[in-house]
């Protein structure tokens, strides 16, 4: 027989998981993201010693909290949007990329550099999806709080000499993520290899900012960040969320 | 028409596809306008697996938009043709192979779709031969649906499904492929069928769910299509769109 729609809908959280074993650790809320990335660089590094399988546990990538509730965003961003974000988009990743680390270690004890290698998109996506939400919950503030305005200080000194102006940086940021085809997210970074010289750079799917970029602020284009309140009304959101962008963060990763 | 030599060529060369749709289109100087196709069915007929509201927008907001970013990049296009601007034709490039691949794949999907429980919707009734070469390459229905739908689950951002037919090499072999965002299946093979998987596609009704969506697809994919595409040429899949329109 047919099944109905909201039974395959509870079966479908869970074969979305990457019939990934939940590990009940991997949902407790913790510090920090950050524990993860050092676990992710020595997984890229596919060929390093062998690392015992303790250092692997102690690494294993966990969802952040977030600094606000669900609903704080509101009415610029509605509180189902960040519950699913967070609470199963980010969390998605968060299991696929330790799904990928486990797969890794096991190839890695094995000798199994082929399989180790083959776990490289994987590691990528997820790991990149893990990275880039958890820099963006960050990059994000109630509007009655740190949200919306303009930088000042260096910061603001800086986008108005890159950009010409804080308006002209906002349009240009606008236009970037409209120019996205597919998904994928649009940052403002520092680019290390020329002095700090603010850059406009995008980037497909959740491939992470890497290499010379230091990301300082990213926004999600992804269908899942908008569509439930915006529907195809994408340029809605773009104009929306700067009313909760938490410049202090962005000025602190500058400054950094 | 303005003599370009091979550049010209080589964009009509990429553009067939669009080409074989133009009976939706009306040809001015040279320029063809295109237009949205009408479903051939209600937004409502997929329900309950694809609800109507998803439908609406998909097709009057999701593909119109390509269609009026096609149109848009063509007219640009040939100006920067006619102005003998050749930095400008290259510009226009990316926009006219996403909106275009868009108004592809949309016309395709919209046409392999159709209500569950109809003689469309039946495998072995409406696609004998189909279904034959799919058992022959995978071995059984569910062995190919489980490639399938894992090849789906396995899209990492937004783009395509499609089982296709060899036209060229292997000619008449059956193949899973993907495509990334809108990049259409212009490579030489007949696309038999396609599904969508770009979150506005079940968001609305799916959330993160997108394996239920993948799982509930299937009821609906019209397979007197998959099998009139299966047994013609890459120019019948294209023209069998034009005929609807
Ligand atoms: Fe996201
Ligand atoms: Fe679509």
């Amino acid at each position: 027989m047919e099944r109905d729609i909201s039974d395959s809908r509870n079966q479908s959280a869970n074969s979305l998981t990457l019939s990934l074993s939940l590990d009940k650790q991997a949902v407790t809320m913790s510090a920090s993201l950050f524990r993860a990335t050092p676990v992710a660089r020595s997984a890229l590094r596919a060929a390093s010693a062998v690392k015992p399988a303790a250092t692997f546990v102690r690494g294993k990538a966990t969802l952040p909290d977030l600094q606000y509730d669900y609903g704080a965003l509101e009415p610029y961003i509605s509180s189902k949007i960040m519950e699913l974000h967070h609470s199963k988009h980010h969390q998605t990743y968060v299991n696929g990329l330790n799904s990928a680390l486990t797969t890794i270690a096991e190839a890695e004890s094995k000798g199994d550099f082929t399989k180790a290698a083959s776990v490289a998109p994987l590691l990528n996506f997820h790991g990149g999806g893990h990275l880039n939400h958890t820099l963006f919950w960050e990059n994000l503030a109630p509007a009655s709080r740190e949200g919306g305005g303009s930088p000042d200080g260096a910061l603001g000194k800086a986008i108005t000499t890159e950009f010409g102006s804080f308006e002209s940086f906002v349009k240009q940021m606008n236009a970037a993520l409209a120019g996205i085809q597919g998904s994928g997210w649009a940052w403002l970074a520092k680019d290390k290899a020329a002095n700090g010289k603010l850059a406009l750079i995008t980037r497909a799917n959740q491939d992470p900012v890497t290499g010379n970029y230091v990301p300082l602020l990213g926004i999600d284009a992804w269908e899942h960040a908008y569509y439930l309140q915006y529907e195809n009304r994408k340029a809605e959101y773009f104009e929306a969320i700067w009313n909760v962008i938490n410049w202090k963060t962005v000025a602190k990763r500058f400054e950094a | 028409m303005v003599n370009l030599g091979s550049i010209w060529q080589n964009l009509l060369a990429s553009q067939a596809p669009l080409q074989s749709m133009t009976g939706n289109a009306t040809t001015m100087a040279g320029l063809a306008t295109y237009s949205l196709p009408q479903l051939p069915y209600a937004y409502n007929a997929l329900e309950p697996y694809i609800s109507a509201q998803i439908m609406e927008l998909h097709h009057s907001k999701h593909h119109q938009t390509y269609v009026t970013n096609l149109n848009n990049a063509l007219k640009v296009h040939v100006a920067a043709i006619a102005s003998s601007d050749i930095p400008a034709q290259i510009a226009q490039q990316p926009a006219i192979k996403f909106n275009g691949g868009g108004h592809i794949n949309h016309s395709l999907f919209w046409k392999n779709l159709a209500p569950a429980e109809t003689p469309e919707t039946n495998y072995s009734k409406a696609a004998p031969s189909l279904a034959a070469e799919i058992e022959k390459t995978w071995g059984s229905f569910d062995e190919f649906k489980k490639a399938f739908s894992a090849a789906l689950l396995g899209i990492q951002g937004s783009g395509w499904g499609w089982l296709v037919k060899e036209s060229t090499a292997e000619k008449g072999r059956l193949r899973i492929i993907t495509t990334k965002d809108q990049d259409p299946v212009v490579g030489g093979e007949v696309p038999v069928f396609g599904v969508d998987m770009w979150e506005h596609a079940y968001y609305l009704q799916y959330l993160n769910g997108k394996a239920a969506y993948v799982e509930n697809i299937w009821k609906v994919i019209n397979w007197k299509t998959a099998e009139e595409r299966f047994q013609g040429s890459r120019e019948d899949a294209f023209a069998d769109l034009k005929a609807l329109l």
